[in-house]
């Protein structure tokens, strides 16, 4: 055991290399747009220069003058397939070629197709496009951004919550602030280019594109061509880094279809890093208000959180963080209200933690605000709040180990050795600041069908359309198969990221490792229930056993007593070669539709807020120490130390990793990650690495993941939380804490940058 | 990437004479249709993007003269061939001992890829990143001259606030050309007008109404070696580089800094300043500032005033007039405090 791999604590699973592991640093892995494909050729997108008007004229004549090109989609060429519909398994309903209306910078005008990459890219940079241009709106203080409350707008936001009466409550409280924060825009930037590769076998079709939703998109993608889903079929099977942004399938990918049928040959086309930025989706800016009253015991008793929300002109993306941050603490009351600000820009979608991130950022900032105001320090503050139930409907959490969280990591962390006078703590010509802050992310599951074979000769084979996004779900779901049916992970091969096997839900929200491993479960438990009834039967090996009895162990089924049968020997008696098993989890509470959707790729999640029994969450304490130069005021991370509790432990290794990668970009969203937009032209400027900046190995110093065990059987039946989107809430705050401590600023708006400190 | 015709020329008068054939004496290196190639990692991005569209191209890496290879360390000074790789130069044992400021530039640029791939006078050449320049959608002097600057009104966090023009603020980013100011270094160039000298400081153009001329050099003149006097302050000299993250970022501010002391007095300071200005910055005007004083904070901020006294700050670049004086504060006194 080592770092990286820590050693399993209690309800903790063994921290197993990934299965995929030496594919993918040998070069294997054959991400979407690496798979064999004969006789292809290469698309390449060109984009929108104006964020508002229609394109008036397109001049395709030097395009098609270039060596080698075969084909332009454009205007009028989708007039025979269906808009593109914003939800689930849609980026946006804008269908950039049905219509020559821009409504966003970067907006796909056209796809050159031809011979080779080179010539594709060559034509698509010479079709020129001439706009009937119009002023567009870039952001919230633009002219024309029209604010409409977002309650309701989307099926993932339903009401603004509350509790009690705040304006009494706020208006009596001894202590109390009113603050502002801001985010701002940022894109995913995964390292896996965006890509489609399309191609029909007669009138199938099949799309190899990175996806975290092949099930989504396959429906989808045929509601678009017209076409049987049957005939649709989505092949990822590995993702070089989502984040969300493989979540919903964006316009692309149907042009891209098209332009196969068309030519009658495979293409692929995979945009540029800059085109990705109007292409894709992004976490949109937002802005917050947060008022908080307390007593002079520190017992807040009055909570508002407002908070607003950039989308694009069509379609209205909300995140809606308050449903979170408003069952965080035991608030007297609470007061919410979330708005969208519609400008004209491509329409966000979910980026990791897509509500907690800004939301409780905000929250995280204002109660380490609150605490400096009430002279406590900032543990103890949130101790003080630790609540029974969740303050808006009264339910119980159905664990919460905040507080265990706090306790381990302030440890580790050596929290107790922090002079809490600003500016206190020196070394030489560096300010040092030590700052903390909650992660929170909810505990959500969803329908998840399985296949898994059992062989005589003991090998198994795992099929869920789930997908590897670089979470190691590959490697946790083999693992529970490994556990349950008592063979060892390298005689399980385990098949995803397709959408022709059992569908499984998106994988976003955190909960692919809940929804497939209790598939995966209920698969392996049928088939024991088959091995054992084999077992027991009548003239069988362990006749007379119960099953209650038996468990199974390398490759043999035990009974209590100490008789063992083998598991072949088992499967011989019972004259079969091999037990298949194709299980269908739905959650408690699902509807009757559950599994039906699921299979129509729009999957219902349960858990999270929902529930009638509980609130469930996963926590975590996140503390960080920054060092700032005296004389420059440049910012670093020597250290930062999280411990979080999310239920059963999958696998130690794989978790770890999730949850470091989250700090990671944690403390890139306090202190490098934005996008610029030029107000000017709402256009993106800095669309590229060199500018869109996220840290490097030489940021990341000292980092300290501990997980803490916890118990919960009523998340789901495997008793996972989601921790993928766990580790990345609350770093950012934790940074501006500590910032704070050292300088006396609290610097309100991300990111955190020298220009904020130099005053 | 348009297509184009690739040379691989085996000597220096070839590759002169390639140069020479398709192109006139007017024409800017950066705009000819015939351009030179070393590491690649400017010039083929800004192919890539369109921003650069020569249609031939002559690698210089077939070049059989063994000079061009090589660093030379002598009693007189170093002597850089223009092909040497930036990550061999910055590992370099003597160049670290003798002249600290030239090996901490280098080793705080790029990334170790990078380092590994470009050449030291590919590195003095290269382009701005101006990020409305690398992309060719938006109004550009430098880029198309004429067609407007995008950056002056939009977003210039990045951009210069020395040197700048109306037409033009784009920052130059490089690090290895201010340490070669600071130790006034020569460049040494070969054309079809024959071989020159030219200082260092002298080889970068303001933009004044001209953003597309950006060096002294002509189209089919090609950098041979970079010299480096040995001059008494190389020794206690250093480059301080403030960007927004620990590594593989360009400087916001910088200063190369280079002293010659008398216990605490200043005989001699050499600064130049980079992240701030639209070329390698050489801040005469904070050297005389020094001239003759103790190096203390008060002398060291009354020197980095005058090094900005000029400084136009713009919309969201005003920082760094503010983080320019107080690296180049913090960079010499480090450089006072340096154990010769
Ligand atoms: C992501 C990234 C980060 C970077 N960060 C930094 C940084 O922090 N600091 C820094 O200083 N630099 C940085 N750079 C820039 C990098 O150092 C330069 O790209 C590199 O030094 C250029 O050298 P090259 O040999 O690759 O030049 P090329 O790309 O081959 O050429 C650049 C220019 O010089 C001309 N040229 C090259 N050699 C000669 C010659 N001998 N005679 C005449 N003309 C010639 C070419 O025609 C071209 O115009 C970064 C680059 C990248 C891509
Ligand atoms: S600053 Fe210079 S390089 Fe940048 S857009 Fe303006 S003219 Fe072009």
């Amino acid at each position: 055991m080592d770092t990286a791999a820590p050693r399993p604590k209690e309800n903790q699973g063994q921290p197993l290399p990934r299965v995929d592991a030496r594919l993918k640093v040998t070069g294997q892995a054959h991400y979407p747009a690496d798979l064999p494909t004969a006789n292809i050729a290469y698309g390449a997108l060109a984009t929108s220069s104006i964020a508002k008007g229609k394109v008036a004229k397109l001049n395709l004549d030097d395009a098609r003058a270039v060596p080698g090109l075969l084909d332009i989609v454009t205007y009028g060429d989708m007039d025979t397939v269906e808009k593109p519909k914003f939800g689930n398994s849609g980026a946006t309903s804008i269908g950039p070629l049905h219509d020559r209306t821009i409504f966003h910078d970067g907006q796909i005008i056209a796809l050159a197709v031809a011979e080779t990459f080179e010539a594709a890219e060559e034509a698509a940079q010479l079709i020129r496009a001439e706009y009937d241009a119009e002023t567009p709106t870039a952001s919230f203080d633009s002219p024309g951004a029209a604010t409409i409350p977002a309650a309701g707008k989307s099926p993932l936001f339903k009401e603004d919550v509350k509790a009690g009466d705040f304006d009494a409550a706020y208006r009596e409280a001894a202590v109390k602030i009113d603050v502002r924060y801001s985010t701002p825009t940022q894109h995913h930037n995964p390292i896996e280019l965006f890509s489609t590769t399309a191609f029909w076998e007669g009138d199938q079709l099949i799309v190899h594109e990175p996806s975290q939703n092949v099930t989504g998109w396959k429906v989808e993608l045929a509601r678009q061509l017209k076409i049987d889903p049957a005939k649709v079929r989505i092949v990822s099977p590995f993702i070089g880094g989502a984040f969300g942004s493989k979540g919903p399938m964006t316009p692309r990918t149907a042009i891209v279809a098209v332009a196969a049928r068309r030519l009658g040959r495979p293409v692929r086309c995979v945009t540029s890093r800059m085109q990705a930025f109007g292409t894709q989706t992004y976490r949109a800016e937002t802005r917050h208000r947060i008022r908080i009253g307390a007593g002079k015991d520190g017992r807040i008793t009055a909570f508002a959180h407002e908070g607003w929300e950039v989308t694009s002109r069509p379609d209205s993306y909300v995140v809606g963080g308050t449903s979170a941050t408003g069952r965080m603490y035991a608030y007297g009351s609470v007061l919410t209200h979330v708005s969208l600000v519609q400008a004209d820009r491509n329409t966000p979608g979910y980026m990791r933690s897509p509500p907690e991130t800004p939301y409780v950022y905000a929250l995280e900032n204002a109660m380490d605000e609150m605490a400096v105001a009430l002279g406590m320090d900032p543990v103890e503050f949130r101790r003080i709040n630790e609540p029974k139930t969740e303050p808006i409907g009264k339910k119980p959490f159905s664990s919460r180990s905040l507080i265990q969280c706090y306790d381990q990591a302030a440890e580790a962390f050596g929290w107790a050795k922090r002079d809490p006078k600003v500016g206190a703590m020196r070394d030489g010509d560096w300010l040092v600041g030590m700052g903390c802050a909650t992660a929170i992310y909810p505990t959500a599951v969803a329908p998840c069908a399985a296949r898994v074979r059992l062989t005589v000769d003991g090998d198994v084979r795992l099929q869920c359309g789930s997908h590897e996004i670089g979470t190691g779900v590959r490697t946790v779901a083999g693992q529970m198969a490994s556990e349950r049916l008592g063979v060892s992970i390298d005689r399980i091969s385990v098949e995803m990221g397709d959408s022709s096997l059992p569908p499984a839900p998106v994988s976003g929200g955190s909960i692919s490792t809940a929804s497939v491993c209790s598939a995966v479960l209920k698969a392996c438990d049928a088939i024991r229930a088959k091995l054992y009834a084999g077992a027991t039967a009548e003239g069988g090996p362990l006749a007379g056993s119960h099953n209650e009895e038996l468990d199974l162990a390398d490759g043999k089924i035990v009974a209590k007593g100490g008789a063992s049968a083998k598991v072949e020997d088992v499967l011989k008696t019972m004259q079969v070669g091999a037990i298949e098993e194709y299980a269908e989890f739905a959650p408690k509470g699902a509807t009757p539709e559950a599994l039906k959707k699921l299979y129509a790729g729009m999957p219902e999640f349960h858990g999270g807020e929902q529930d009638e029994d509980s609130v469930k969450y996963a926590f975590g304490a996140e503390f960080v120490e920054v060092r700032i130069n005296r004389y420059t005021r440049e910012i670093r991370v020597p250290r930062i130390v999280g411990a979080f509790a999310a239920g059963r432990i999958m696998n130690t290794r794989t978790a770890r990793s999730q949850l470091m990668g989250g700090m990671i970009w944690g403390i890139g969203q306090a202190l490098h990650e934005a996008t610029e937009v030029d107000s000017r032209y709402a256009r993106y400027v800095n669309r590229d690495l060199q500018d869109y900046l996220v840290p490097v190995n030489a940021d990341i110093k000292d980092l300290q993941v501990i997980l803490v065990p916890e118990v919960d059987h009523a998340v789901n039946p495997a008793g996972v939380k989601g921790l993928g989107e766990l580790g990345n809430v609350g770093t950012a705050a934790a940074v501006a804490s500590a910032v704070y401590h050292a300088t006396g600023k609290r610097i309100r708006d991300l990111p955190i940058r020298i220009e904020q400190l130099l005053a | 990437m348009r297509p184009f015709v690739y040379e691989q020329p085996t000597d220096i008068s070839a590759a002169v004479a390639i140069a020479s054939r398709f192109t006139t004496e007017d024409d800017q290196p950066t705009r000819a249709n015939v351009q030179f190639i070393a590491g690649g990692t400017n010039l083929a991005d800004y192919m890539k993007l369109g921003v650069a569209e020569p249609n031939r191209l002559v690698d210089l890496n077939r070049l059989k003269d063994p000079g061009l290879r090589q660093i030379r360390v002598t009693d007189d000074g170093i002597r850089f061939g223009a092909l040497v790789r930036m990550g061999e130069a910055a590992d370099h044992a003597e160049l670290k001992r003798g002249y600290p400021v030239i090996a901490d530039s280098l080793r705080l640029a790029a990334s170790g890829q990078i380092r590994n791939m470009a050449s030291l006078a590919g590195n003095v050449l290269q382009r701005t990143r101006c990020e409305y320049f690398r992309e060719t959608s938006w109004h550009c002097n430098k880029r198309v001259p004429g067609s407007g600057c995008a950056a002056m009104e939009g977003f210039n966090r990045q951009h210069a606030v020395l040197g700048g023009s109306d037409a033009c603020i784009a920052t130059y980013h490089g690090d290895f050309a201010q340490a070669l100011i600071a130790l006034d270094a020569v460049v040494r160039a070969e054309g079809s007008r024959g071989a020159r000298k030219i200082p260092l400081a002298k080889l970068h153009r303001q933009p004044r109404d001209t953003p597309e001329i950006e060096t002294d050099l002509a189209a089919d003149e090609i950098i041979t070696a970079i010299e480096v006097p040995a001059v008494p302050w190389a020794r206690r000299s250093l480059y301080l580089k403030i960007r927004d993250r620990e590594s593989y970022a360009f400087a916001l501010a910088s200063a190369a800094v280079a002293l010659d002391l008398d216990g605490d007095n200043v005989r001699e300071a050499r600064i130049a300043l980079g992240g701030v200005a639209t070329v390698p910055w050489r801040a005469k005007a904070a050297e005389e500032a020094l001239q003759g004083k103790t190096l203390d904070e008060v002398s060291a901020g009354a020197a980095a005033d005058a090094a900005f006294a000029g400084a136009e700050p713009r919309q969201h670049n005003a920082f760094k007039i503010e983080l320019g004086k107080r690296t180049l504060v913090r960079a010499l006194l480090e450089t006072r405090d340096m154990k010769v």
